[in-house]
């Protein structure tokens, strides 16, 4: 196997189980999240302005893992910094 | 048609000469700040107290005081310093993410400059406004609460913390434009204006989220000693109050429950003193 085909199946079986593998904890965590803070709003329904905001800010805190996962992802599909120099090297 | 399938707008260049080169991600953000600049500029151009007020003046009106509440809010400080930087902040990021909605535009935010920009102005803003409002000393202590060997931990959750929002905002917003520009190669007419949908909404609430964070940050560097004090005292002092509150009207309903329980005594007694009368007028 060539170096090019090497790089391009390492490439995209890394990105599909990057995100793949990524987004599971961050789904979990959120789920957990958005529980408790439903059972919050229930026993305190007048703090459920404060809730809800605090519910956002931790799930964005919590979705910013997935988040770094999926941006490692993209820039392994659409800006591969290796794809170049191992064409050039295959080409000339 | 021609649909721009790039990770980030600083590839789509206008011009260039030598190193001065104009991409995209610059012109939109001028775009954008020429539309808040100008927009605001033409409406308070004529500030009024009148009972009616136009219905522009009324927008700002709302938006600056419903942002200003919030950071008041978070902080629980007076929000006054604060809220030129964290509006901008917050104006800039949520106009820019709305106008993803208008065809052709690319948002700055979804270029990683721009959002290490912001984030690189929060990091600045946090010892700025700490030191201002509680001396150097004071605010370089902090780093060595709760203990002297969180001092490595706390430096470096200042730079984790500000590479997060960066990466955050630019996280979002890219893939937003980028699942919409791929979902128009593929499945045109429905399926993306869902995914536009689904963008617009994330983009408001990452700008909602970047403004928060933004307000917690500096909000904690900024609170000071004395007013962790009072409040600690306001706290205790509402405490008592409740307590003190709570004894009396246990006292009082206790007094009310003996009389209710005299006052049935009473009766019953009245009861049987009748009945043993009749009982007697009977024999």
């Amino acid at each position: 196997m060539d170096n090019v085909g090497l790089v391009a199946i390492v490439s995209i079986f890394t990105a599909g189980f990057t995100i793949a593998i990524g987004s599971i904890g961050p789904a979990v965590g959120e789920g957990l999240a958005v529980a408790r803070a439903l059972a919050a709003i229930a026993q305190q329904p007048d703090e459920s302005g404060t809730i809800s905001r605090t519910l956002f800010v931790g799930l964005a805190m919590v979705e910013s893992t997935a988040i770094y996962c999926l941006v490692v992802a993209i820039i392994i599909i659409f800006a591969n910094p290796f794809w170049s120099s191992v064409l050039q090297r295959a080409g000339g | 048609m021609e649909t721009r399938l790039t990770i980030s707008p600083d590839s789509i260049v206008y011009w260039q000469s030598g190193p001065i080169v104009l991409n995209a991600t610059i012109v939109f953000t001028w775009v954008v700040m020429a539309m808040l600049v100008i927009g605001s500029w033409l409406i308070t151009r004529n500030l009024t107290t009148a009972p009616r007020i136009t219905r522009w003046q009324n927008l700002l009106e709302i938006v600056v005081s419903y942002i200003r509440e919030q950071i008041r809010e978070i902080t629980r400080q007076n929000p006054d310093p604060y809220l030129a930087f964290l509006g901008t902040l917050f104006l800039f990021i949520a106009l820019s993410n709305l106008l993803v909605i208008v065809p052709e535009f690319q948002p700055p935010t979804g270029s990683l400059n721009t959002t290490a920009a912001l984030a690189l102005a929060v990091f600045l803003a946090v010892p700025i406004f700490g030191i201002a409002s509680r001396g150097v000393v004071g605010y370089l202590k902090e780093y060595t609460r709760p203990s002297i060997f969180m001092l490595p931990f706390n430096i470096i959750g200042e730079f984790s913390r500000t590479i997060a929002l960066a990466v955050r905002l630019f996280g979002n917003m890219m893939s937003g434009t980028l699942i919409g520009a791929l979902l128009l190669a593929f499945v045109p007419l429905f399926v993306p204006v869902v995914m536009n949908l689904f963008a617009l909404l994330i983009g408001m609430i990452q700008a909602y989220i970047f403004a928060v964070l933004a307000t917690v940050y500096i909000g904690s560097a900024t609170r000071t000693r004395k007013m962790e004090e009072r409040e600690h005292a306001l706290e205790e002092r509402e405490e008592r109050v409740r307590e003190t509150v709570s004894s009396e009207d246990e006292e009082r309903e206790e007094s009310m429950d003996r009389e209710e329980r005299r006052s049935r005594e009473t009766e019953t007694e009245e009861r049987e003193e009748r009945e043993h009368e009749e009982s007697h007028k009977e024999r």
